[in-house]
């Protein structure tokens, strides 16, 4: 499990998203189109992934990959 | 804990009434096209049915329940219960399951109620009514879920016009010694009963004026205090938390194995939620059917109709097992394991 990896998995998830474009200190509001629907998109990513749920106040609270990131990391340790 | 089995209780047919007036994803102009594909592909709603205003869904179930009761040939004098869930009922006051009874002509021994359920209220609707006929006094009961949910969302508001659609079912049960047991787990989490609301015009706040005015609460989100409001996030974390390890309790405590099932019914809450539990669930494509595609979100009703368009075919002619799982409003969850042997299942009726 990997910062690297975990940017792999959004990106599968993204069509609109260019492999290699979001970095881990990308703000992800401004790398691509973010609305409720892509919220739910990346919800259920990291559920079905690494078994971690995200709540709407992790979403608001976080502004980069990076920190989204930090927040699956502290969950399953 | 909420788990229990039913003995006899077998189901003879299920059909189902949607209104003929068909609105589409496509055609939603309150947002931009990109996000109407992005609603299309994530959410999975293309077309979703809109009953005109008047009609109720006591009168899209009393047609499916007609064209039902004739196709079984069922003498109406027999029907001695009649459970109503709907959270679209005819009027406050009085109970529209008392209504349905005169109108089919059911006779005055018919015990005839409503439960005031949404999302979860098929799955618990069959444990309400296989209870009742537990004892073997009543022989023949039917079941009518449905919702007219259009009623109460604000087109202008993006989290929940374009997801419900309306429809009407009605299940017909037999009380039969020889039938398979229903296997129940059923659960409650009320603490969560504001992700999912229309906050006046019940007892709790009264309607006022200050109830009909719309008010902006977020992008793209207008809405009353009269309209349903909905926080897609906050229930999609209730399902993916509770709606597997339920599923599973049910499984263990009844020794099931999910490869023993021949379909998964999922309430079709939206496409992105149900695809994961299937994932989670390790469920291949074609165990697990839907309906939200030509139907939307239909309430409590998402499960029969599910089981009549989709599955039709397959439950008409053999036997099978199927898991129902249902989940939302309430919060209140279930899921129950049913064995069906070739039941009658009307074409799709429109009104």
């Amino acid at each position: 499990m990997n910062i690297e990896e975990f940017i792999k998995h959004i990106e599968a998830e993204f069509d609109d998203l260019k492999p290699g474009v979001l970095k881990a200190d990308s703000n992800f509001r401004e790398t691509f189109e973010w609305n409720s629907i892509n919220a739910l998109i990346l919800i259920a990513m990291v559920k079905t992934e690494y078994d971690v749920t995200l709540t709407a106040d992790d979403l608001i609270k976080s502004k980069s990959v990076k920190d989204i990131y930090a927040i699956i990391v502290n969950r399953k340790s | 804990m909420a788990l229990f089995s039913l003995p006899g209780i077998k189901i003879s047919g299920i059909s189902a009434a949607v209104p003929v007036n068909k609105e589409s994803t496509a055609d939603y102009k309150w947002i931009s096209v990109r996000e109407r594909e992005s609603l299309i592909k994530n959410i999975g709603v293309e077309t979703r049915r809109v009953a005109a205003k008047g009609t109720t869904t006591s009168d899209l179930c009393v047609v499916a329940a007609e064209k039902l009761m004739d196709e079984l040939k069922w003498d109406r004098a027999e029907v001695e219960l009649l459970i109503f869930v709907s959270q679209s009922r005819d009027y406050l006051v009085p109970t529209t399951a008392c209504i349905v009874q005169d109108r089919l002509g059911l006779p005055h021994s018919c015990v005839a109620m409503d439960i005031g359920l949404g999302c979860s209220g098929y799955v618990y609707g069959l444990s309400v009514i296989g209870s009742m006929m537990q004892s073997g006094a009543i022989k023949k009961a039917l079941l009518m879920v449905g919702d007219i949910s259009t009623l109460t969302t604000c087109y202008r508001d993006k989290s929940t016009y374009p997801l419900f659609g309306d429809v009407g079912t009605v299940t017909a049960l037999e009380y039969d010694v020889n039938a398979p047991k229903m296997y129940f787990n059923l659960q409650t989490d009320g603490s969560g009963h504001k992700a999912l609301m229309i906050k006046d015009g019940g007892a709790r706040n009264v309607m006022s004026r200050q109830s009909f005015e719309i008010k902006k609460v977020g992008k793209g989100i207008y809405r009353s205090r009269l309209h349903l409001e909905l926080d897609g996030i906050e229930v999609f974390n209730f399902t993916l938390r509770e709606v597997v390890p339920n599923i599973k309790k049910l499984l263990a405590n009844t020794g099931e194995s999910l490869a023993a099932i021949d379909f998964v019914v999922f309430h079709q809450a939206n496409r992105l939620i149900n695809e994961t539990l299937r994932k989670m669930l390790k469920l291949e494509p074609v165990k697990v059917p839907y309906s939200i595609k030509d139907f939307g979100n239909t309430s409590g009703a998402s499960v029969p109709l599910t089981m009549i368009t989709a599955l039709k075919e397959s439950l008409e002619t053999g036997q099978r097992k199927l898991l129902l799982s249902a989940f939302g409003v309430g919060l209140s969850w279930g899921s129950v394991i049913i064995e069906t042997n070739r039941i009658c299942i009307p074409e799709l009726l429109e009104v």
